[in-house]
């Protein structure tokens, strides 16, 4: 029996928030006192997973499985279940995985949670914490079926080193037909993503007007970070929908939150609260944010903003 | 074509959460409930390819009678029925087994769901069913066209969109940008008068056992007070992140 991880990978590299899943299961699989098993697809190198515990890696290796696809993918994933005779399999929350696990354990007939923050608080019955509410509340939720998908909200268990060499064992698959196939994909080059940032950099309304968006940018160039902005942004099309964050636009669980003329309204506190240490910037001491805030400024963003540049840029 | 629409019912977005029976359960107590705004761009969308694609919309529930004023707003906003699968919403294993019980009996070529529900978010249930069902599959869905038996439809991906295309049947998790914020339906007193004399069918439930079961709910602990730095002090802001917060 092993704990399975799947390990996203991206160009062939790996994403990072799967290293945290691999060290999730890590631990998870030393509760249980069973062996922990990466997976990753079309992508040999595995000795950056050396640092974070596997005890075997298998790479699936498929020209069939070279484009992202949550059944073929689904499907391969069940071969490896079978031949490790695994009955846990961590994931990331990255949107390729939480849509490849919803699928998985639809064929598989099995309990999936999303939004995990911590290791099981018991293993019998078997308990797990998550977000709900979005991120208004936690529940400490009991998986009921033998078989159980995980998925882990980023920056939640963090990178646990436990340097390990594994055993690698590259197989092949045979994949199932699908009529899906992907026509193109358009991607913004060079720009981190909020899924995937360390570090968020977030503007609102205060910013006035979407020409005000470089001291934006270039802030967030300093610190390798992503843009994102609130909802009356987005809806005025000052900045793309895909920026839009808060309940009911994108989860940001970054490392840092900076938060630059937003009010800090309920809705978009809610999809930001699972980020660990939040900065507001707001010229108003009476702004909402600043409940929610580990430290502020108070003061206007036009001035403070192109400053803080200057500081971090002279570190 | 038969599109089914899956509705989650669930708090308004400024509902403050709070929990009973010894958080156990949530407390519904004085909460406005509201059409799942992922599922309201969903709906739209519905109701658009009702008149470029001669559809026939169906929205359903799973849940007890109270989430019947929730379907019929549906029904003021377009959809030209409403099923409500008579049970409580335990879990989203459950919700999808029963909705796939009512599939195979009524045949639908797209099934919309919404990305994930505000609630409980697991973003689960439309996944599960195309699972359960072996439908095609996206989520995180920002367009959809169909042409014949043909879908052609993009979502989200870290980054950017990808375009695909596939042949129906197809599950989706709809989201903004389906259809514009500006752009969805907001029920006239028209829509109120013609939803009364459309049917909201009960049916009732196959009894499914949840696979999850949340135990006991907590709320986040109270936060600190925020530390404030002065504006022309900003150093002292790079250092607390530096050294106290340790995130630079
Ligand atoms: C159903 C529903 C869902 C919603 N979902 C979301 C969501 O997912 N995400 C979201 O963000 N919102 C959401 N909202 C909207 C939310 O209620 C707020 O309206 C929104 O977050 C406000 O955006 P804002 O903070 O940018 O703008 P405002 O509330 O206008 O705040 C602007 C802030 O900028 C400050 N400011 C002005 N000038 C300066 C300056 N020179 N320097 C510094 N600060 C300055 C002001 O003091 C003010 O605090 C939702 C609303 C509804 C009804
Ligand atoms: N009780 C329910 N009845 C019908 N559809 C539901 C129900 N719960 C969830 N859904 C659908 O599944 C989507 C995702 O929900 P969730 O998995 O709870 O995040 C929602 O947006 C709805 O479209």
């Amino acid at each position: 029996m092993a704990v399975l991880v799947y390990i996203e990978s991206e160009n062939y590299k790996f994403k990072k928030s799967s290293y945290e899943a691999l060290c999730y299961g890590k631990a998870l699989a030393d509760n249980i006192g069973e062996a922990v098993c990466g997976v990753v697809i079309n992508c040999s190198d595995t000795e950056s997973l050396n640092p974070y515990g596997a005890d075997k890696v298998i790479n699936i290796n498929s020209p069939d499985l070279s484009d992202f696809s949550s059944k073929k993918y689904a499907h391969a994933l069940i071969e490896v279940m079978k031949s490790e005779n695994s009955k846990i399999v961590i994931l990331s929350s990255s949107p390729n995985s939480k849509y490849l696990g919803a699928y998985l354990s639809g064929i598989t007939d099995s309990s999936f949670i999303s939004n995990v923050v911590d290791l099981p608080e018991s293993n019998k019955p078997f308990t797990l914490k998550r977000t709900c509410f979005t991120n208004k509340a936690f529940s400490l939720t009991e998986l009921k079926s033998e078989t159980k998908i995980i998925s882990i909200t980023s920056n939640s268990f963090g990178i646990v080193e436990n340097p390990n060499n594994p055993k690698i064992e590259t197989i092949n698959i045979k994949c199932i037909d699908s009529n899906q196939k992907i026509l193109n994909i358009e991607k913004e080059t060079g720009s981190v993503t909020i899924a995937d940032a360390d570090i968020v950099v977030s503007a609102g309304r205060g910013l006035k007007g979407p020409e005000n968006w470089t001291m934006i940018e270039s802030l967030a160039d300093t610190l390798g970070a992503a843009t994102a902005c609130s909802k009356p942004v987005s809806d005025m099309g000052w900045r793309p929908h895909s920026e839009h964050v808060g309940q009911t636009g994108k989860p940001v669980s970054s490392n840092l939150y900076i938060a630059i003329g937003i009010s800090g309204a309920i809705q978009h506190l809610a999809g930001i609260n699972s980020s660990k240490v939040k900065v507001v910037i707001n010229n108003d001491p009476e702004a909402p944010f600043f409940k929610a805030a580990d430290y502020g400024v108070i003061g206007d963003a036009f001035e403070i903003v192109p400053a803080l540049i200057e500081k971090l840029k002279a570190r | 074509m038969n599109i089914l629409v899956c509705i989650s019912n669930v708090p308004d977005t400024t509902s403050k959460i709070n929990f009973i029976e010894n958080d156990s359960n949530f407390d519904a107590n004085g909460v406005q409930f509201v059409i799942n705004p992922n599922d309201e761009f969903g709906l739209t969308k519905a109701v658009w390819l009702k008149d470029s694609n001669q559809a026939n919309v169906t929205a359903l529930t799973v849940g007890d009678s109270s989430v019947e004023a929730t379907l019929r707003k549906c029904l003021a906003i377009g959809a030209d029925k409403a099923i409500r699968i008579d049970c409580p919403a335990h879990d989203a294993y459950s919700v999808a087994k029963e909705i796939e019980a009512h599939c195979k009996e009524t045949s639908y070529d797209l099934i919309i769901c919404g990305r994930e529900s505000i609630d409980y978010n697991g973003g689960l249930v439309p996944g599960l069913l195309a699972g359960l069902l072996d439908f095609n599959f996206v989520t995180n869905c920002v367009s959809l066209e169909i042409e014949g038996s043909k879908a052609t439809f993009s979502r989200e991906i870290s980054g950017g969109t990808e375009i695909s295309e596939c042949e129906l049947p197809l599950v989706i998790g709809s989201q903004k940008g389906l259809v514009e914020e500006s752009d969805l339906i907001i029920p006239n007193m028209r829509g109120i008068m013609m939803a009364r004399q459309k049917t909201l069918d009960v049916i009732p439930a196959q009894g499914i056992n949840p696979k999850t079961h949340d135990k006991k709910f907590s709320k986040p602990t109270a936060k600190s007070e925020v530390k404030l730095v002065k504006a022309d002090e900003l150093d002292k802001l790079i250092d607390l992140l530096e050294n106290e917060a340790k995130v630079l």
